[in-house]
């Protein structure tokens, strides 16, 4: 995806990455297992973890080989209903799950692409039974419309799933990067939300939700 | 039972003098939070107000506000002396080092012409008499120094390998038991003494029997001394404090005596926080105390630690830049049973700055577990998140080695309480060490043949062949020249400025360790790193000096958790440590180094030459056992990690990590940084990690700090540097630039 308002697009791009084998990757992150704490393990984020889903699911698998817990970081949008996938999800802990737009026409204008697949993941992974946190970036004008949160909180009440719904704040710290890169930053001029609007379109989301 | 000691348990402590009995018969441990702690009162309010005003005008005089230059401070050198005189009824906890606050004492015993220097430095004329005085009739620790020095050790000082040695200063780094003046009373600790005195040397009057003896009687005369001085503030402190109150000002008149004699580099506190807890716990019960005036006890003794000055001469302000005392003092810390040290008296210290806002001193300090209760570790990391300013030690790491009631004297260094004393000796530059190595010990800088004529490196290339042999010799002749140099100026400071009353607070039968310390290590890791795994290209000058190095190639360095650089650490600091043990010690002090520069690394690097890792001549050394300036690449937890595998027992005297860590690296709210921070120092010190200084803040706050003094928001912007804490705003400018250089990490 390429959402209007991204902190890191300097990660859209999939050429020029190094291959590292799972376990080169699970023994460099066991040097930190000290510093998880009781709740932590491995996530994996992007660019699009789902980009590489049987590479992921391996990681996944030989880490819980390891007692480790794994996440995964998503957009969801490369989400097709499918095996490869299944397998992908099952073998997470939790996943993070990104719902930028509940309106499938403002979805596109912000980020491009449909939230059709994105919504049916959410789904699939309530029947699965595998733990989310929903999230959800609060840009001022663009997702912070009160009738939007309230159709986007219905959906989150058909889910099984959710531990936590998180707000995002939207924040201009990527801002420079999209300069960089040469691409045109559409959200020029958009002030970060202000703590209030946070705590409202959280209370709105939350309401009525129920938590496992 | 004394009436004193009404409702306390035990029976050792009581005969004889056993502090660590005493409290671990009566402390509670405290799992609760913070949600006890009070407010600042109206007086405490009144007086940091008073204080603030008199630090304002202190920085607008140019850093001394007052000076003394007539009268030589001792502890009774002087009345009364007050924040303001009419105030003075507000003062819970009374005592200044002089007259007036903020005014500076003049110490000549440590030497003569560094304390005149002070004094005109500063614009005051220094008295003639006492000139007379110290100069024909006198002597001191400074005149006997140079009497004995030899021309080679004068040479090593010139040339910088090794700097900020207290030989024109006291050695400070001496912790008195101060906890005994409230436990005992002096009459008692007098008594001990006697039968100590009495016990000493009969019929062997060996050199060392005779200093003993004599050093015990100097001790008693400062006892007699400190019972004088506690009058002058209309105070008996004869007898055992029969309250908080009393054990608050009796232990305070301890560490008072001790800086009213003493301009040591550090006067740290030492760890009260628990032992005070006792009283206070002890008069919350018995109703005659309430948990408001508790906390204004803490935070008036405080503000006295916040109030410590001593006159400093500019070389020294090079090395220890920002005024700094290490007024050091601990909270936490696990006992041999198992069970925390946490009090409510430690939440109470670190809730001093909340109540009076952020300072440098005292240099609080949290003696860490991963064991501590969980919610006194979030209360200390939510601290470090709003001010940076305290530091962190592992005591799972220092426990074994020096039990459960050690005190921290300077920065990093742990020494038993009342049982030990230490012999501080600054520290070697050892990336010059490496310098030397490669030019047959002509010196980089001066080109002065400052260590031995071997024979230098020729070759085209570097290689690690031809380097270590000649390291290893060099490193030989650096032990010794720096343990010798160390030894003479131990003798000559006990003998013309002996701690007498720090030392009438420690047991006669003292154990000493000698530390010594290491400077530039990360670019003498990375260095040898450059040499090993790429190909270094050495650059002569016309004359065939050795000034630069070409590297082809990359290298593994320190501070990415790469074994292979962080096993040439290793390497370093054994080899350095059994060249060092190898030596006689005075007073068979035990042998221990640090990896500490505190900011000499500013100092050092200015008299450093270019080095073969791709640091620049004259560039500030990385402080401590920091990694090199931008080194770090995969990270914060990955520094951390190359840091952890430091084995403490090789560095005893201390391993300083200072780091500075982006608020948004931590979490986006101070609640979700302060968990993080608990995240990061559980693995940090489970990794058997010693120390870290903890900074969050940006790069953009201190730009700005820099750029604009004036602003009252960074009035008391506390930032940590090599284990301890400054105004940034009082740092010199070139340590400013250096704290910036080091920049923040951004991720984890």
């Amino acid at each position: 995806m390429r959402c209007a308002y991204c902190h890191n697009p300097d990660t859209w791009s999939c050429e020029g990455a190094e291959e590292w084998a799972a376990e080169d990757i699970l023994d460099r992150a066991e040097r930190f297992r000290d510093y998880w704490g009781k709740e932590g393990g491995i996530t994996v984020s992007g660019g699009e973890a789902m980009l590489q889903a049987e590479a992921v699911t391996e990681l996944f698998v030989k880490a819980h080989e390891r007692g480790i817990s794994t996440c995964l970081d998503t957009s969801a949008q490369p989400y097709r209903p499918s095996e490869k996938m299944d397998a992908l999800l099952r073998a997470s802990d939790t996943v993070l799950l990104d719902i930028k737009h509940i309106d499938d026409e403002k979805h596109r204008e912000l980020t491009g692409h449909t939230n059709k697949n994105i919504l049916d993941c959410a789904r699939h992974l309530s029947e699965l039974g595998v733990q989310v946190w929903i999230r959800h970036v609060l840009v001022p004008g663009w997702t912070d419309d009160e009738a939007s949160l309230h159709r986007l909180n219905e959906f989150l009440r058909t889910l099984k799933n959710i531990r936590r719904i998180e707000i995002l704040p939207y924040h201009t710290l990527g801002v420079y990067k999209w300069k960089q890169l040469g691409f045109t930053y559409r959200l020029e001029g958009v002030q970060p939300p202000t703590a209030e609007s946070v705590k409202n379109a959280e209370a709105i989301l939350r309401e009525g939700v129920s938590f496992i | 039972m004394r009436e004193e000691w009404r409702g306390f348990r035990g029976t050792k402590w009581v005969d004889e003098v056993n502090v660590r009995d005493f409290i671990q018969n009566n402390y509670t441990p405290y799992d609760g939070d913070e949600s006890f702690l009070t407010g600042p009162t109206e007086a405490t309010n009144t007086l940091w107000g008073k204080l603030q005003e008199l630090q304002r005008q202190e920085r607008a005089k140019g850093g001394v506000l007052d000076m003394e230059t007539e009268v030589v401070s001792s502890m009774t050198a002087y009345g009364p002396g007050y924040i303001d005189p009419a105030t003075k009824d507000l003062e819970r906890i009374v005592g200044l080092q002089t007259d007036k606050p903020l005014k500076r004492a003049f110490m000549p015993y440590g030497g003569i012409k560094m304390a005149e220097q002070a004094c005109t430095t500063y614009g005051y004329q220094p008295s003639d008499k006492l000139h007379e005085i110290f100069t024909k009739y006198c002597k001191t620790h400074n005149d006997g120094v140079f009497d004995a020095y030899t021309d080679e050790m004068k040479r090593v000082r010139h040339n910088h390998i090794l700097t900020g040695l207290p030989d024109t200063y006291g050695r400070g780094r001496i912790v008195g038991d101060y906890r005994r003046v409230a436990l005992y009373g002096i009459d008692f600790l007098i008594e001990q003494k006697e039968i100590d005195k009495y016990n000493c040397g009969k019929r062997q009057m060996s050199e060392d029997i005779i200093r003993l003896r004599e050093e015990i009687s100097m001790q008693i005369k400062a006892l007699k001394e400190m019972k004088k001085m506690a009058e002058i503030y209309g105070y008996d402190i004869s007898q055992p404090a029969k309250n908080a109150r009393e054990a608050v000002q009796w232990l305070y008149f301890g560490y008072l005596a001790a800086i009213k004699t003493q301009n040591g580099a550090a006067m740290s506190v030492g760890r009260v926080s628990t032992f005070l807890d006792i009283y206070i716990t002890r008069d919350l019960n018995e109703g005659t105390l309430t948990e408001q005036e508790a906390q204004e006890l803490i935070d008036h003794l405080v503000m006295k630690f916040r109030m410590v000055k001593f006159a400093r001469i500019p070389s020294y302000n090079e090395v220890f830049s920002g005024d700094p005392v290490w007024a050091t003092l601990e909270v936490a810390g696990i006992g041999q049973d198992g069970r925390h040290q946490v009090t409510k008296n430690c939440y109470r210290f670190l809730h001093t700055l909340e109540n009076m806002g952020p300072s440098p001193e005292p240099n609080l300090t949290v003696l860490y577990s991963p064991r501590l209760p969980e919610t006194f570790k979030r209360y200390a990391a939510w601290i470090s998140v709003k001010t940076s300013s305290i530091q962190y030690e592992n005591d799972e790491v220092m426990r074994p080695i020096w039990g459960d009631d050690y005190s921290i004297c300077c920065c990093v260094s742990a020494t038993q309480t009342g049982k030990e004393m230490q012999f501080f000796g600054a520290r070697a530059n050892m990336a010059k060490t490496l310098l030397y190595a490669i030019n047959g010990g002509v010196d980089a800088k001066t080109r002065e043949q400052c260590g031995p004529k071997f024979r230098p490196i020729t070759s085209e290339y570097l290689t690690w062949e031809e380097l270590e042999p000649r390291f290893r010799d060099m490193l030989e002749w650096l032990a010794d020249v720096y343990v010798n140099t160390l030894n003479l100026i131990h003798y000559m400071h006990d003998k013309y400025f002996y701690e007498a009353a720090e030392m009438a607070l420690i047991d006669t039968d003292v154990r000493r360790t000698f530390a010594t310390g290491i400077a530039g290590f990360s670019h003498v890791i990375d260095s040898i790193c450059a040499v090993k795994y790429a190909k270094v290209k050495i650059i002569r000058d016309e004359t065939g000096f050795n000034v630069d190095y070409q590297v082809e190639g990359d290298f593994p360095r320190y501070g990415n958790d790469d074994d292979r650089a962080d096993e040439v650490g290793l390497w370093v600091l054994k080899t350095f440590l059994a060249k060092i043990k190898r030596h006689h010690t005075y007073r068979d002090a035990e042998p221990t180094t640090s990896i500490l520069t505190i900011t000499s690394n500013v100092v050092y690097g200015k008299y450093t030459g270019n080095l073969p890792d791709g640091r620049r001549a004259g560039a500030p050394l990385s402080p401590g056992a920091n990694p090199s300036y931008g080194a770090e690449k995969n990270g914060l937890l990955a520094s951390l990690n190359s840091v952890a595998k430091i084995p403490y027992e090789y560095a005893l005297d201390g391993i300083s990590n200072t780091q500075t860590i982006a608020p948004s690296t931590l979490g986006h709210t101070d609640e979700e940084r302060a968990n993080t921070l608990v995240h990061v120092m559980d693995g940090y010190f489970t990794k058997g990690a010693h120390h870290l200084n903890v900074n969050v803040f940006g790069v953009d706050k201190l730009l700005d700090a820099m750029e604009h003094p004036e602003k009252p928001e960074y009035a008391n912007f506390t930032i940590r540097v090599s284990g301890y804490a400054v105004k940034f705003i009082d740092l010199t400018h070139e340590q400013q630039l250096d704290v910036i250089a080091r920049s923040a990490h951004e991720r984890m």
